[in-house]
C-alpha cells in the first residue's frame, strides 16, 4: 500500500486487536458508502432480468434474496434491442461518438502545434481569444446554429452533430493540448528541421507520438461525453428520426412509457455498457481526463 | 534554412513532388463527395440499391429507390462513409492543403502554412461560437418582446421559483458532492482496499446523466400504501413505519428538487474525491508525522491540516462542481420535465425554444446563464493555470 498520510501504524504498546477495534468504524463507514453507491445500479441490473410482470410486484432485493424462487429472463434485452429502436441507437451513437472525439482532436492538435510553435501576426490575442471562449456556455450557441442549419439543410444530420460536437470540445482541447505540446523540448523541432522535416512532418513524426498522454485523455473526457451528451443530441438531432442515439431513446422511453420498468432497466443498462467498459478497462486514463476536462464550457 | 532544405527534397523527389498535390486534390474532391453523400438524404438507400442491383436483386434495389426495403444496409454503408468522412477525410483535409500549399513559393509557404494549421479551428471556433454568442445576445434584445423579454425574465414570479431551484442546486449540489468528496477522500485514503473502494465511488461518472436518472427513478418509485413498494426508498420509508412518498411528485419543502439534486451529487462525488484524493496524498508525510507526534487526533489533522494545504484543490473542485450544477439540464429533462416545481434555467431555455419556439425568451435565459457561469469559469481558467492540473 502507499504510504498515504492516514497510515496510522501500531503505536507502541498497541496491540493488533486494539488497532483492529479501533479501526471498526472506518472500515464500517467505507464499506457502507461504497454499498450506498452501489445499490441503485445494482438494482438496475437485477432488474433488467426480471420478468415484466414481476419488477412492480415486490422489491429486486426480495429476488435477489431469493435467486431460485424468482424467475429470470433475458427477453427484456431482446425487447430493448429488437423493437425499441436500441439496436440501431447503439449504432449511431457510435457513428456520432467516434468522429465527435477525433475530428476536434485533430484540429486542436495542429491548431496547438501553430499556437505553440509557429509565427504568425496576432498569434498572442487568438490563443487568448480561445481560452477565453471556454467561459461560453454551449446554450449561448443552440438557437443560431439550429437556424443556420436549418438554412444549410443539416438538421438531423450526423455532419450536423460531429461539427457542433467539433467545435463545442475544441476551446478545451486547443488549451489542453498547447499546454502539454509548449512545453516540449525546442531541441527536437531544431533537429528535426535541421534534417529537412517540414512542419507537417515535424507534427505527424515527432509531435503526436509524443502527444499520447494528452490525446488519451482528451479523448477519454470527449467521448464520454459525447456518448453521454443529450442536450446536443436532442437540438441537433431528433429522436423521431433514424439518426437518433441512445440518450435519446433513453429519455423518450421514460417520457412515453416511464412504467415499463424491463425496458427501461434493460435500456439504462444497455446506454451505460460501453462507457463502464472504457472505465473499466482504461481507468488511469480515464481519471486523467475527467481531471483534465473538467472546465469544458 | 528551413525552406532551402525543402526546396532541395523537393528536387530530389520530382516524381513525388508531382503527385502530392495530384493525390491532395484527388482526397479533397473525395472528402467533398462524402460530405454530400452525407447530406443528401437520398444518397444512401441509392448506394444500397446500386448494391442489389449488382448482386442481381432488382426487386430489393427497386424497393430502396422508392424509400423502404432493407434499412441495415442502408444504415451500414452510412456508417462506413460517415466513420471515413469523419475519421480519414479530417487527415486528407490538412494532408491536401499542406500539400498545396508546398507548391508555393518559399516565401508564400511561411506565411499561409500557419494559416492552415490554425486557420480550421479558428473557423469552427467562430461559427459556432463566436458567432452565435454574439448572435444570442442581439437575439435577447431584439426578438419577440424584445427588451420586455428581459422584464418576463426579472419579474415573473414563477422565474423567481425557477431561479431559487437553481440556488438550491447550487448550494446543496455543490455542498454535498465536495463534502461528500472530501469525506469520502480521507476515508479511503487510510484504509488497504481502496483503490477497490474508489471505483464504487467514481464508476457513476461514466454514466449519462440521463441512465442516473432511470436508475434513481427506481430508487424513488411510488406505489399506493396497500401495495408492495417496489421503490428502494419507499420500501425503506415504510420499513420505518411510515406513509410512502411520491418523491418526485411531491414539491413540499422542495422534497422533489432535493430528490433530484442527490442524482447530481451520486455522479459528481467520484469527481470531487479523485482529485482531492491526489490532492491528500501530495500533503508532505512529514507535516503529518510531526503533527501525530505532537499527540494531534486524527480528527484534528485532517481538519487543521490537511485540508488548508488542500485548499487550492477544494476551490478548484467547489467552482468546477458549482459550473456544473448551474447548467444542469438533463436531469429535471427526464425526471419531471420542469412540473412540480422543479424548472431550472437550462432546462426552461430548451423548454421555451423548442415548445413555444419564443426565441426572445430563450436567448435571455441563455444570456443569464452565461452571466452567472462567467465569474466561475475566470475563477477556473485562472486556477487551473496557475496550478496545472492538466494532464
Amino acid at each position: 500500500m502507499s504510504a498515504g498520510i492516514g497510515s496510522p501504524g501500531v503505536a507502541p504498546g498497541e496491540s493488533y486487536r486494539s488497532v483492529f477495534v479501533r479501526r471498526l468504524p472506518l472500515r464500517v463507514a467505507v464499506i457502507a458508502i461504497c454499498l450506498v453507491w452501489f445499490i441503485p445500479t445494482l438494482g438496475i441490473l437485477v432488474s433488467s432480468f426480471r420478468p415484466a410482470g414481476d419488477i412492480t410486484q415486490n422489491g429486486w432485493w426480495d429476488a435477489l434474496l431469493h435467486p431460485f424462487e424468482s424467475t429470470w429472463t433475458t427477453l427484456n434485452y431482446e425487447q430493448v434491442l429488437g423493437t425499441e429502436n436500441m439496436a440501431n441507437a447503439f449504432i449511431n451513437s457510435l457513428i456520432v461518438t467516434i468522429p465527435s472525439t477525433v475530428i476536434p482532436i485533430t484540429v486542436a492538435a495542429f491548431a496547438a502545434y501553430a499556437f505553440a510553435w509557429m509565427r504568425f501576426p496576432f498569434r498572442r490575442t487568438l490563443f487568448l481569444v480561445v481560452i477565453a471562449l471556454l467561459v461560453v456556455p454551449l446554450q449561448m450557441s443552440l438557437i443560431p446554429v439550429l437556424e443556420m442549419y436549418r438554412i444549410l439543410g443539416i438538421t438531423n444530420s450526423f455532419l450536423g452533430v460531429w461539427l457542433a460536437h467539433t467545435a463545442f470540445g475544441l476551446p478545451l482541447a486547443i488549451f489542453l493540448l498547447y499546454n502539454f505540446i509548449s512545453q516540449l523540448p525546442g531541441d527536437l523541432f531544431e533537429t528535426a528541421s535541421i534534417d529537412g522535416a517540414t512542419h507537417f512532418q515535424m507534427f505527424r513524426r515527432v509531435v503526436l507520438p509524443l502527444s499520447i498522454p494528452a490525446l488519451a485523455a482528451f479523448a477519454i473526457f470527449q467521448f464520454l461525453w459525447v456518448w453521454n451528451d443529450l442536450l446536443v443530441a436532442l437540438v441537433f438531432l431528433s429522436a423521431e428520426t433514424e439518426q437518433s442515439v441512445m440518450t435519446l431513446e433513453l429519455s423518450k422511453l421514460v417520457g412515453g412509457r416511464g412504467q415499463a420498468w424491463h425496458l427501461l432497466t434493460a435500456g439504462a443498462f444497455v446506454t451505460m455498457l460501453l462507457p463502464v467498459t472504457v472505465f473499466l478497462l482504461l481507468q488511469r486514463y480515464f481519471v486523467r481526463g475527467i481531471l483534465s476536462g473538467s472546465v469544458k464550457g | 534554412m528551413d525552406d532551402r532544405v525543402h526546396i532541395e527534397q523537393e528536387q530530389a523527389l520530382g516524381w513525388r513532388a508531382f503527385l502530392m498535390p495530384v493525390g491532395a486534390i484527388v482526397a479533397l474532391v473525395g472528402l467533398a463527395m462524402g460530405i454530400w453523400f452525407l447530406v443528401d438524404r437520398q444518397a444512401a438507400p441509392n448506394a444500397a440499391a446500386a448494391l442489389f442491383d449488382a448482386i442481381g436483386n432488382p426487386a430489393e434495389a427497386q424497393a430502396l429507390r422508392g424509400g423502404s426495403g432493407n434499412k441495415n444496409v442502408v444504415k451500414l454503408i452510412l456508417a462506413a462513409v460517415a466513420l471515413l468522412v469523419g475519421v480519414g477525410g479530417i487527415w486528407f483535409f490538412y494532408a491536401g492543403l499542406n500539400a498545396v500549399v508546398m507548391r508555393l513559393s518559399a516565401r508564400w509557404r511561411g506565411r499561409l502554412l500557419p494559416w492552415v494549421f490554425v486557420g480550421p479551428a479558428l473557423a469552427l471556433l467562430t461559427i459556432y461560437l463566436v458567432w452565435p454568442a454574439v448572435s444570442t445576445f442581439v437575439k435577447s434584445l431584439t426578438e419577440g418582446a424584445g427588451l420586455a423579454n428581459y422584464e418576463w425574465a426579472l419579474t415573473t414570479p414563477a422565474n423567481h421559483a425557477m431561479y431559487f431551484n437553481n440556488l438550491l442546486w447550487l448550494v446543496v449540489g455543490v455542498a454535498g458532492s465536495v463534502g461528500f468528496g472530501l469525506l469520502i477522500a480521507g476515508l479511503v485514503d487510510r484504509v488497504r482496499y481502496e483503490s477497490v473502494a474508489k471505483i464504487f465511488i467514481f464508476l457513476p461518472l461514466a454514466i449519462s446523466l440521463v441512465g442516473a436518472s432511470v436508475i434513481w427513478r427506481f430508487v424513488y418509485a411510488w406505489k399506493p400504501p396497500s401495495q408492495p413498494q417496489y421503490g428502494l426508498l419507499n420500501a425503506i420509508w415504510t420499513g420505518l413505519g411510515q406513509e410512502p412518498v411520491p418523491w418526485i411528485q411531491t414539491p413540499e419543502f422542495h422534497i422533489n428538487t432535493f430528490a433530484l439534486i442527490f442524482i447530481l451529487i451520486w455522479l459528481q462525488t467520484g469527481f470531487a474525491m479523485v482529485v482531492l484524493s491526489a490532492a491528500i496524498k501530495g500533503v508532505p508525510t512529514e507535516i503529518t508525522e510531526a503533527a501525530r507526534l505532537d499527540g494531534a487526533s486524527e480528527r484534528q489533522l485532517f481538519r487543521r491540516i490537511i485540508v488548508p494545504m488542500i485548499r487550492g484543490s477544494l476551490i478548484t473542485v467547489t467552482v468546477t462542481t458549482a459550473i456544473v450544477v448551474l447548467k444542469i439540464f438533463d436531469i429535471v429533462y427526464v425526471m419531471t420535465g420542469g412540473r412540480f416545481d422543479t424548472d431550472v434555467i437550462a432546462h426552461q431555455m430548451i423548454f421555451q425554444a423548442f415548445q413555444f419556439f419564443n426565441v426572445g425568451r430563450a436567448s435571455v435565459l441563455a444570456v443569464i446563464l452565461f452571466v452567472a457561469v462567467l465569474p466561475l469559469m475566470l475563477i477556473n481558467i485562472r486556477n487551473v493555470r496557475r496550478e496545472g492540473i492538466a494532464a
